[in-house]
């Protein structure tokens, strides 16, 4: 127990900043770039600009990720590091159009 | 309208399945129903004041404000969670023996109920906002409104009535194990929410992964096939947990165990 609350005393020192930081559009209901490539091991900033007027769910089974980007809003999303792979995602709200995916390499 | 229906049936069935655990968890309490229904209310008028608010809230705090927002509302719900669990092991026995138990309990009943309105007002605030979002969205992007009510209602109609299916089965256990189960359930539930507070501050970089993911069981068993569906809503099962996600999770559900072990009133010795 008091090397749990050690390593939890320790937790707010070891997060670091984003090691990149990339871009992805909605627009139409649709992701623009809908493949966006990142290297493998670095903790990445994705930064979500919604320019639809309506709000989308960014989803993600693979990244294990899922936030609610309201229409015409921007919205950050960290992910990673990450082992080389494909994580695909998708819009929750239009999920027959919203489709992308992350390539690791 | 079917796309509507299933979007707010999977935003539903979290928040049903969890009212129908702490309705039957709650069934010997007096005026449990009013407190339940209290819960209901205050959490269906909060999900139209953050949706209404989601822009706001997003743009807080340097564009995590969100997962701040649900990571708070996740860990007032697994601490009003862990309170009814701890308090319920004090007086289950009590509750099992019968009413008079019950009724010097009330006092202390009273506010344990006020801890599960809390807990069903959250789960609706959160899984509601989604909901009053997506229907409000698709309203404005020119939907007609007969065909999104119809499917609104469909798919809210099946979240309740599994919830209710949930509740109808807990209720055929027998007394004598019954507080057992809920509680093994509340417990579980607790750990999966604090598991997912985690992931919500790595996701917001809050707190560093730690491992991403730790273990991967997706090709056994994936979180959106029905097994891991209900697994993940019942028991916080993922199938890509990060370290601290693993984390959160064990420490909540020792904590827990512990606070319930050690509220247990006068033991018993214990053959074996």
């Amino acid at each position: 127990m008091k090397t749990l609350i050690a390593i939890l005393a320790l937790l707010p020192a070891i997060a670091v900043a984003a090691d990149l930081e990339m871009t992805l559009t909605i627009k139409d209901h649709r992701f623009s770039p809908a493949e966006l490539k990142v290297p493998a091991g670095k903790k990445v900033k994705l930064v979500v600009d919604n320019q639809d007027a309506t709000a989308e769910e960014f989803e993600s089974h693979e990244l294990n990720r899922e936030k609610v980007i309201p229409g015409n809003r921007k919205a950050n999303i960290f992910i990673g590091p990450l082992q080389p792979g494909r994580y695909p995602f998708f819009g929750e709200f239009h999920e027959d159009s919203a489709q992308g995916v992350i390539i690791v390499e | 309208m079917f796309a509507s229906a299933v979007i707010v049936f999977r935003e539903t069935l979290e928040a049903a399945l969890l009212l129908g655990i702490i309705a039957a968890a709650a069934r010997a309490l007096p005026h449990r129903n009013r407190w339940l229904l209290a819960g209901v209310l205050a959490g269906l008028a909060g999900s139209v004041a953050v949706a209404a608010l989601t822009g706001t809230i997003a743009e807080m705090a340097d564009g995590i404000g969100q997962e701040l927002f649900n990571a708070t509302v996740l860990g007032l719900a697994v601490l009003m969670l862990a309170w009814h669990n701890i308090w319920m092991s004090r007086h289950a026995r009590e509750m099992v023996q019968g009413a008079r138990a019950v009724v010097g309990a009330v006092e202390h009943g009273e506010r344990d109920l006020s801890a599960i309105a809390i807990v069903v007002a959250l789960a609706i605030l959160r899984e509601g906002s989604e909901t009053v979002l997506f229907l409000f969205g698709l309203a404005s992007g020119g939907a007609p409104l007969a065909q999104l009510a119809g499917g609104g209602m469909l798919g809210l109609a099946a979240g309740v009535g599994a919830g209710y299916a949930l509740y109808a089965g807990l209720l055929r256990i027998p007394v004598r194990h019954f507080f057992s189960v809920t509680a093994a359930l509340v417990l579980v539930l607790a750990a999966g929410m604090a598991g997912q507070m985690a992931r919500f501050l790595v996701q917001g970089d809050v707190l560093p992964a730690l491992a991403s993911p730790l273990w991967d069981t997706s090709t056994w068993l994936p979180v959106d096939s029905a097994v891991g569906a209900v697994l993940h809503v019942l028991a916080g099962y993922d199938a890509r947990p990060s370290g601290m996600q693993a984390l959160f999770y064990g420490v909540v559900l020792v904590s827990i165990l512990v606070g319930m072990r050690l509220a247990r009133p006068a033991p018993r010795p214990v053959p074996g």
